[in-house]
């Protein structure tokens, strides 16, 4: 237990002394006068509310005198006095602003539940109409010409008639994962307002669509020998 | 005493079994399912808070987080895609065999004679390249917003990592059908992963499990395909998810 200073020792002691003379609080108070640094009109106004209701005084004081604490009784019998009041945000620093926010339920999880409603439905339907493509039994010594990657590589395979295959399959995709994740590491500008942000939003559209349009050049339009062909007079040479 | 009519008999039966042990075993204090739902700010909470919607959504959420235009649900498309494609990849496992002499009949038989066995193995490609999709374009939105800026950098990686894993898992299940098709893409593919510096060879031979593609190659990728990868996405995903609340909620407005 932490010690109690002297002085407040000594004052607990008058008090106890007081309050075993008499039941009189008046004297203590007009006692207390002198030596509190309480403004008189509020000691007087505190007085005064007294003697306007003796029975709750009465009662307060029946109440207090039982387990009484030995602490010293200030005006009107009060144990507790206003020292100061303390401005928010004087001593705590108040960082969250109130934020704008609905409950999950309703208002994110219907749009999730319709969403997801939405993308089984087109699922479902999209399969009932579209074959997935099951072509003959693998065969080792039959090459299809061309011979394409799934999709999302031919981008890669477009770069392979460019490059040297260590550059096109393994140096350029590598190199673009890597400053992809990255990215955040790079980009030191803080902001997320696009007209703050012109560059790496060119950088990224260039980036995107480099893969985009040879992707579709893969796709689309390549036929027989991987050669440059138009999907128009040539046909398609792409499956999914 | 006077005769029950059938929706006050109903009524009997549903309260006795709502203060049956068995059913306050399930529902936790609090659950709507307890104590009937009335549309209250209180209940509007407690729906999410006893329930499994706590692990992935918080009670409220910005009011900007809503906005389909802002997100337009992309992630969690992803993500349900990957729900979708696990409960057709289960149906389909039940009818196939990774073996060099099997799989291709396995498929020509799922698609001729097991009832829907062709619009669950249509509905599994599609989603499949959906996924591929919607997880693409999640990060290009992701870019645009910014949205990988502090303190959402690490969740961004993870998310790198998810979009290779995505990839990965569609490509190792493209070999399965072991048609023309599936061969010769997955040469062209694996040819390509040879050509990584110094240990070219050896990625190559681990991932074909030989020097050529054969029925080893359909093992290994079978179980890359419906195990190892869906594993690894799915701690990936769950680190992705909570990432998500523990960096503030999605990000913006703009």
């Amino acid at each position: 237990m932490a010690e109690i200073p002297d002085h407040l020792l000594k004052r607990a002691q008058e008090a106890r002394e007081r309050q075993a003379d008499g039941d009189e609080t008046t004297p203590a108070i007009t006692e207390e006068k002198s030596e509190s640094k309480i403004p008189d009109h509020l000691l007087e106004r505190t007085v005064a509310a007294k003697d306007r209701e003796p029975v709750a005084t009465a009662t307060a004081q029946v109440a207090s005198s039982a387990p009484l604490p030995p602490t010293g009784s200030g005006p009107g019998g009060n144990t507790q006095r206003l020292l100061t009041v303390v401005k928010s945000g004087s001593i705590q620093d108040v960082k969250l602003k109130p934020v704008d926010k609905v409950h999950v339920w309703p208002h994110l999880l219907i749009v999730e539940f319709v969403a997801a409603l939405a993308i089984t439905a087109f699922a479902t339907i999209f399969s009932i109409f579209v074959n997935a493509p099951l072509l003959e039994l693998a065969n080792f010594n039959q090459t299809p010409n061309p011979s394409k990657a799934p999709w999302y590589f031919l981008g890669l395979q477009e770069l392979l008639t460019m490059f040297h295959p260590m550059v096109a399959g393994v140096t350029i995709p590598g190199l673009a994962l890597f400053l992809l994740i990255l990215a955040p590491y790079i980009d030191k500008n803080p902001s997320n307002k696009p007209e703050d942000r012109k560059f790496a939003i060119s950088l990224m559209t260039i980036h995107l669509m480099f893969w985009g349009v040879l992707v579709m050049i893969g796709s689309f339009f390549r036929g027989p020998g991987f050669n440059f062909i138009f999907p128009w007079a040539e046909g398609l040479f792409f499956e999914l | 005493m006077p005769k029950q009519s059938i929706g006050e008999k109903l009524n009997d039966i549903s309260e006795q079994m709502k203060s049956s042990q068995a059913w306050g075993s399930i529902f936790r204090p609090g659950s709507i399912f307890r104590k009937g739902y009335s549309d209250s700010p209180r209940n509007r909470s407690y729906v999410v808070m006893n329930s499994l919607i706590y692990h992935l959504h918080p009670v409220k959420v910005k009011r900007h987080a809503v906005k389909v235009s802002y997100t337009l649900c992309l992630g969690g498309l992803s993500f349900f895609l990957f729900i979708l494609l696990t409960v057709t990849g289960i149906f389909l496992m039940f009818f196939y065999r990774p073996t060099a002499a099997q799989a291709w009949d396995d498929i020509y038989t799922l698609q001729t004679s097991v009832t829907f066995g062709l619009l669950v193995r249509n509905m599994h490609r599609w989603a499949a390249h959906l996924m591929v999709l919607t997880v693409f374009l999640h990060m290009a939105r992701v870019f645009y917003h910014g949205a990988y800026k502090a303190p959402r950098e690490f969740n961004w990686v993870i998310g790198v990592i998810l979009l290779t894993l995505t990839l990965l898992l569609s490509f190792t299940g493209y070999l399965l059908p072991w048609d023309q098709l599936a061969l010769w893409a997955v040469t062209v593919g694996t040819n390509m992963m040879g050509y990584t510096p110094v240990f070219g060879d050896q990625v190559r031979f681990v991932l074909l499990g030989g020097v050529e593609i054969g029925t080893d190659t359909l093992l290994r990728w079978y179980v890359l395909h419906v195990l190892m990868l869906p594993f690894v996405a799915v701690i990936f995903m769950a680190i992705h998810f909570w990432r998500v609340r523990k960096d503030g909620g999605i990000s913006g407005p703009l």
